[in-house]
């Protein structure tokens, strides 16, 4: 049986705190800038924060994983190398990447640091996983959010790496790494800046029948009758038109998390070696609360007993949950 | 001499289609490389794979050279084993848009597509140490960014590649939105995407054009135009500007390329033909100029 790590998200140093109170195996987290990939303001770490954690955190026996999972625009790429440096310096566990050049960087320079492919990487199959780990030595790989358990299963077989995927928190269903939806709108890249669908560009517009619109930089992204609650506009959860469709559709997929509490016990059998909890941007209680019902549930499968799943399913009480691309190929 | 290349086709068009155009590529565009193959659907290639060979003959007797470019998305056995397949060949040249095929390839020689994620001069120095002798820039770059990886770049020895007109590719995903939209799935798609020749048409719902669906990608509503920014492109070391196959005057387009670059037309009137030729579709450069993709900068590229 996979050791089944939990992996668990840390957005503030007080997250932080809270994950690794809750039984968090892990907490990955980045720097305030735009070297990982939830650069939102009001988010993430100074260097004092991040070295004043690591100590927190492997007290109580957590590892630290650092987010340097953007692509640096050319002439920036020091920004990246310097946040490596640092974190290394202050001994987090591992880094998480994307970026061929920032990866190499990190093998040569630190190779007592161990890496981790990030999901920005979309390595989807055992040749691209195998690419990352034969050059730059990668330990373990965050799988995109596309693939059925039997693939997973067949990926665990052909690569001589660790896998983690995501168990509950936003469904991306873009193949991360390769999206510029947010920068042909706003202008901020997901890639080079780290946002998505950024917050300064978000707007909400009541209409005169009561109803009313969220919008990003100007484009209407889904509307809503006078008794809903208004959703935060991401591209792809938004309703568009189309020929076929002139009532409008949500045309890549409706606003939906993820939750697999069912499929635990068959992603452990599976192989699947750590378990990710999506969330940087959430509150304090949220990761308490998220963190500690999947420790609860995580022990139980591995000593045997049944899980109280039914407590994980209602983590996502009030908002439409799916199991995504890993129960069915039907999702594509 | 600045090149101008051909992009692979995103869209389903159909065999007789393609060749087709591809006869009238050989034969009237003044376009110097042609990159074939299908790089978003792995279920469309069976549709082309009897014509390849007479198209790569056709165009080659054009005096084109061709190169054949590898999925963008690789997860199924059939996308693997493609992959692997291009990699084995030792001619044409071949273009690598995952991993996978860089996996394949090893350090044999081979070019960089726009799906890489080539952002920088430290990922271009790694992929020239394995056998990269060409790259292709996503097409989100700016254009500061561009002058820096293209310096970089030839100062190794490197093609580097800009798409300058087309619709640009914004996402790619497993989940097929054309499928969707009809209510199927992508196992059981019919091939609808064929009724779309330049991509589906998304709408916000107060009337605003602002997406195109292509199957497993999507893409910008506007197209690409760097008409106004080649001059600066080849300035900070460009080689080659991409031209992305749309359902407009693909010659036309590629001829008002080449004037301008060999300056035997003015820019403003070549501008302007330009967008008389995309019709009703808007131009856009707003990536070049590190704002909006969608916009349209009406400056020649201050930086």
């Amino acid at each position: 049986m996979s050791l089944a790590e939990l992996i668990c998200p840390a957005g503030t140093p007080a997250a932080l705190r809270t994950a690794v109170d809750a039984g968090a195996d892990a907490v990955y987290c980045g720097f305030q800038d735009a070297t990982n990939a939830r650069n939102f303001p009001g988010l993430n770490f100074t260097p004092y924060e991040l070295a004043a954690s690591v100590a927190y955190a492997h007290a109580k026996g957590t590892k630290v994983l650092l987010a340097l999972n953007t692509y640096p625009p050319a002439g920036k790429v020091d920004l990246w190398r310097h946040a490596a440096d640092t974190g290394a310096q202050f001994g987090v566990d591992a880094f998480i990447v994307a970026d061929m050049g920032v990866a190499q960087y990190i093998a040569q320079t630190h190779p007592q640091v161990r890496l981790h492919l990030s999901v920005q990487a979309a390595a989807s199959s055992p040749e691209a996983i195998r690419y990352y780990c034969e050059n730059f030595g990668v330990k373990r790989v965050v799988l995109p959010r596309i693939l059925t358990i039997p693939e997973i299963r067949q990926i665990r077989k052909e690569i001589p790496c660790e896998i983690e995927t995501f168990i509950f928190g936003n469904h991306g269903l873009m193949v991360e790494g390769r999206c510029s939806l947010t920068n042909y709108l706003t202008g901020q890249s997901t890639n080079m800046d780290g946002v998505c669908s950024p917050a300064s560009d978000v707007d909400y517009r009541r209409h005169e029948d009561g109803s009313m619109s969220s919008q990003l930089a100007g484009f209407t992204i889904d509307c809503f009758g006078p008794n809903e609650k208004a959703g935060y506009p991401t591209i792809c959860k938004g309703r568009y038109t189309a020929p076929h469709r002139p009532d409008g559709y949500y045309a890549f997929e409706e606003p939906i998390s993820l939750n697999l509490s069912r499929l635990l016990p068959d992603l452990i059998d599976a192989g699947v070696h750590a378990f990710k909890i999506e969330g940087r941007q959430r509150s304090k209680s949220y990761v308490r609360g998220v963190v500690s019902a999947f420790r609860q549930a995580v022990d139980d499968i591995r000593a045997g007993r049944p899980a109280n799943i039914a407590d994980l399913v209602a983590l996502t009480e009030g908002q439409k949950q799916t199991q995504g691309a890993f129960e069915t190929k039907k999702w594509r | 001499m600045t090149k101008l290349t051909l992009g692979p086709i995103a869209y389903h068009w159909s065999p007789e289609v393609r060749r087709d155009f591809y006869a009238k590529i050989a034969d009237e565009a003044p376009v110097d490389e042609v990159y074939l193959g299908e790089v978003i659907c792995s279920k469309r290639a069976p549709f082309q794979e009897a014509d390849l060979p007479d198209i790569i003959e056709r165009l080659e007797r054009g005096g084109k050279t061709v190169i054949l470019s590898s999925l963008a998305e690789v997860m199924l056995k059939r996308e693997r084993k493609a992959t692997a397949d291009l990699a084995e060949l030792d001619s044409p040249e071949i273009e690598f848009n995952n991993a996978a095929g860089l996996f394949a390839r090893g350090k044999r020689p081979h070019r960089i597509g726009p799906f890489m994620n080539a952002y920088n001069e430290a990922t271009i120095a790694w992929m020239a140490t394995n056998g990269a002798t060409h790259v292709c820039l996503p097409t989100e770059l700016p254009g500061p960014a561009i002058a820096v990886a293209a310096k970089a770049a030839r100062d190794l020895g490197l093609g580097v590649e800009v798409q300058a007109f087309g619709r640009a590719s914004l996402a790619v995903s497993a989940r097929c939105y054309h499928a969707r939209a009809h209510n199927r799935t992508k196992d059981n798609c019919l091939f609808v995407c064929e009724d779309d020749p330049d991509g589906m048409p998304l709408r916000t719902t107060d009337q605003n054009p602002i997406l195109r669906v292509n199957g497993i990608q999507t893409q910008s509503e506007s197209y690409v135009d760097l008409l106004p920014e080649s001059a600066r492109l080849v300035g900070d070391g460009v080689t080659h500007l991409r031209l992305m196959p749309q359902v407009v005057d693909m010659v036309a387009v590629a001829t008002l390329f080449r004037c301008v670059l060999d300056e035997t037309l003015e820019l403003d009137q070549a501008q302007e033909s330009l967008e008389n030729l995309c019709g009703g579709t808007k131009v856009s450069n707003g990536f070049y100029h590190g704002t909006a993709g969608y916009r349209r900068i009406n400056a020649a590229a201050p930086l």
